[in-house]
């Protein structure tokens, strides 16, 4: 029966072209907005390192003013101190530790044809690669005797890599920043985690950095950070020294922890760590250490903007009128069909064997409407794209994938029969008798 | 066989209530030829409605082929449709966007019958009415005689046991309505019980026996006899 209803469908669409369209074209919009802004969402929202949520941690420790939280009600800075972040590494307590900061520098190409560019650099410790899953093209990151020796090594992107090189393995070569030669060590393969779960603090929707050097080196050639800095008090000291000797936060610190009692444990040797400190006359505010998951931290942040949200809401909105329109398309057409549905009725159908076929049919007009409504999404987002085209990471945000595109169909097949219901209820509910006198 | 006990039929709307059938009683026996006749609004066309299962009864009790029809739930009801009763339309009710074949075949979907037997059935009731040449036409390209051959052999395809039809030969000429008549007798002849609405005496009278309805009562015997009668009413 099911391939009798589809012909019946098509033959039903075919025959009402003109009320048919404006239906499919109905779902479509609405399909459209409501998915553009989902699409948007669902990147923002997107966990890239959900393979390891539950081994990953964020690390937070509360060194802020004692009169005043880092932010209401009694949230931790979402930094660390360098002070805390080279002592916790040192520590070395968890199965992996990155400390890490943004920075950047005036990259020197070989090529003369290039001019020197400035970059954007992530100063971070070794296992920053096995520990967020880096893939390799060619090479490999550097070891803990590299940080401890702060060896001049650096880890380029693919397109950094492609723009320098040419895209060959240039694994061994020297790369000049600010007059300072570092050896290449490794290439990255395509990665680029949206949002940069590792660093929520600086947008975390530009896109993961194409350079890599250790931490070690960067605090010895007294690197800058280039993300974002707080102190809730002045340096006690000048100089770069005093900067990092002083309580302000600008490092990004992750453990990985593969098990529940590994956090339990590290938990128990953050709060030691912090009460220690206290001793020393630091970290006047009461305990309030956090180890958060990647998820937990990017809801944390706030990843996702209220604005997004407050714009789903409104396109889902737009969604219900665009399908109240189709329940009125609908519904005139089963008044213009309802010498079909009764003489269908006289001949033998029973209203489950009616309701089925025009259940279909409005399914088919569905997934009609998620196929146009996939293209209505990609011009939206290709609009969002244009009015945002100034900013460098739009780009990350207007991406739809497969998961998006079958959602899209789903939503317009079970907006499209939930817009059925009413009418194919009311035409199962015709009389006959009535209509077929009519004739 | 099929009886009727003291059907009433009653439409109410807020302000009028229209008693379309009043106690009417009737019994049409296997392989009978009945015409119902009456002026318009007499209350013919719920009687068919009725007869059919399109309709349900306000009071009284109906029994097909020993079934009481009144206890049964609309999917009991659309199979009894299906499987006992066929129908012929004054307007013919085919359905543009289906082709002959696809008209014909549209009782038969409701069955379970496979593929090879809808295809025998279609065919054979298609050669019947003289139209199986015409498979692939659509209604709009058939003459209203063929239109309402078309809509004969689709009642036809089920092979019920009661053929109900509503003016049949009401949208046709003379000569076209004759073939359908003689078609119907035929039909008759082999062995389906036939009830025919018509307003028209000539008709009537080809059928093996007349019931007269007038005012939602039924009167059995010669048409004749009552329509002389509504004459001088």
């Amino acid at each position: 029966m099911l391939r009798y209803y589809l012909k019946l469908g098509y033959l039903s669409i075919r025959a009402n072209p003109a009320l048919s369209l404006l239906m499919i074209a109905a779902i479509a919009i609405g399909i459209g907005a409501c998915m553009t802004i989902v699409t948007v969402r669902h990147v923002m929202a997107d966990n890239p390192i959900e393979h390891k949520n539950d081994v990953l941690y964020h690390v937070q420790l509360d060194n802020w003013n004692p009169n005043d939280p880092y932010e209401d009600p009694n949230e931790p800075p979402v930094q660390v101190t360098y002070l805390d972040a080279t002592t916790l590494h040192q520590a070395g307590r968890a199965h992996r530790q990155v400390i890490s900061f943004k920075s950047d520098r005036v990259v020197q190409p070989e090529d003369d044809e290039i001019l020197p560019f400035q970059q954007e650099v992530r100063a971070t410790t070794g296992e920053f690669f096995p520990m967020f899953d880096v893939p390799f093209l060619y090479g490999s990151g550097w070891d803990a005797t590299a940080d401890r020796a702060e060896e001049r090594v650096v880890v380029l992107s693919a397109p950094m890599n492609e723009r320098l090189y040419g895209g060959e393995d240039s694994t061994g070569r020297m790369l000049m920043m600010n007059n300072e030669p570092f050896r290449i060590v490794g290439v990255l393969d395509e990665w680029n985690p949206v949002p940069t779960f590792y660093d929520l603090n600086n947008n975390p929707f530009v896109g993961s950095e194409e350079i890599y050097t250790p931490f070690s080196l960067a605090i010895t050639g007294e690197w800058s950070s280039s993300g974002n800095t707080n102190c809730w008090k002045s340096p006690d000291e000048s100089g770069y020294e005093g900067f990092l000797n002083s309580e302000c936060i600008w490092i990004q610190m992750w453990v990985e922890l593969p098990t529940a009692a590994d956090k339990q444990a590290y938990a128990r040797f953050l709060d030691d760590y912090v009460m220690e400190q206290k001793e020393l006359g630091r970290f006047p505010r009461p305990l309030n250490n956090r180890l958060s998951t990647p998820e937990e931290w990017m809801i944390n942040r706030e990843v996702v903007d209220e604005m997004v949200s407050v714009l789903l809401s409104i396109a889902v909105l737009f969604l219900v009128v665009c399908l109240l329109n189709t329940i009125g398309l609908l519904l005139a057409k089963v008044i213009r069909r309802r010498s079909d549905i009764s003489l269908r009725r006289a001949l033998g159908a029973s209203k489950t064997e009616l309701f089925r076929q025009y259940i279909i049919e409005a399914g088919m007009i569905g997934v009609a409407g998620g196929i146009a409504g996939i293209g209505m999404t990609w011009l939206g987002l290709r609009g969002i794209e244009n009015v945002f085209s100034e900013y460098d990471f739009i780009q990350y945000l207007v991406t739809m994938d497969w998961q998006m595109v079958g959602l899209a169909v789903a939503l317009a097949i079970v907006s499209a029969l939930a817009a059925a219901l009413y009418p194919t209820w009311r035409a199962c509910r015709m009389s006959p008798a009535t209509t077929l006198r009519i004739q | 066989m099929l009886v009727m006990n003291d059907v009433s039929k009653i439409y109410r709307t807020d302000t009028v209530e229209t008693h379309a059938l009043r106690s009417l009683s009737l019994t049409v026996d296997e392989g009978e030829f009945l015409s119902v006749t009456g002026p318009s609004g007499s209350g013919k066309t719920t009687f068919l409605n009725i007869a059919g299962l399109l309709e349900e009864l306000t009071s009284g009790t109906y029994e097909l082929d020993g079934r009481n029809i009144s206890s049964l739930n609309d999917k009991e009801r659309s199979r009894v449709r299906n499987e006992k009763i066929g129908f012929i339309f004054q307007s013919f009710n085919l359905i543009p966007e289906l082709n002959v074949y696809d008209n014909v075949d549209v009782p038969l979907r409701y069955r379970s019958f496979d593929a090879a037997e809808r295809h025998k059935r279609i065919m054979e009731n298609l050669e019947r009415v003289g139209l199986a040449s015409r498979t692939k036409h659509f209604p709009a390209q058939l003459s209203g005689g063929q239109q309402q051959r078309v809509a004969i052999a689709r009642a036809l395809a089920g092979e019920p046991r009661f053929l109900l039809a509503d003016e049949p030969t009401g949208n046709l000429d003379t000569n076209m309505a004759d073939s359908v008549l003689d078609l119907l007798r035929e039909i008759n002849d082999a062995g389906t019980t036939i009830i025919m609405v018509t307003h028209e005496l000539e008709l009537a009278d080809r059928a093996k026996r007349n019931v007269f309805v007038r005012d939602g009562e039924l009167y059995d015997g010669s048409a004749e006899v009552h329509f002389a009668a509504a004459a001088t009413a």
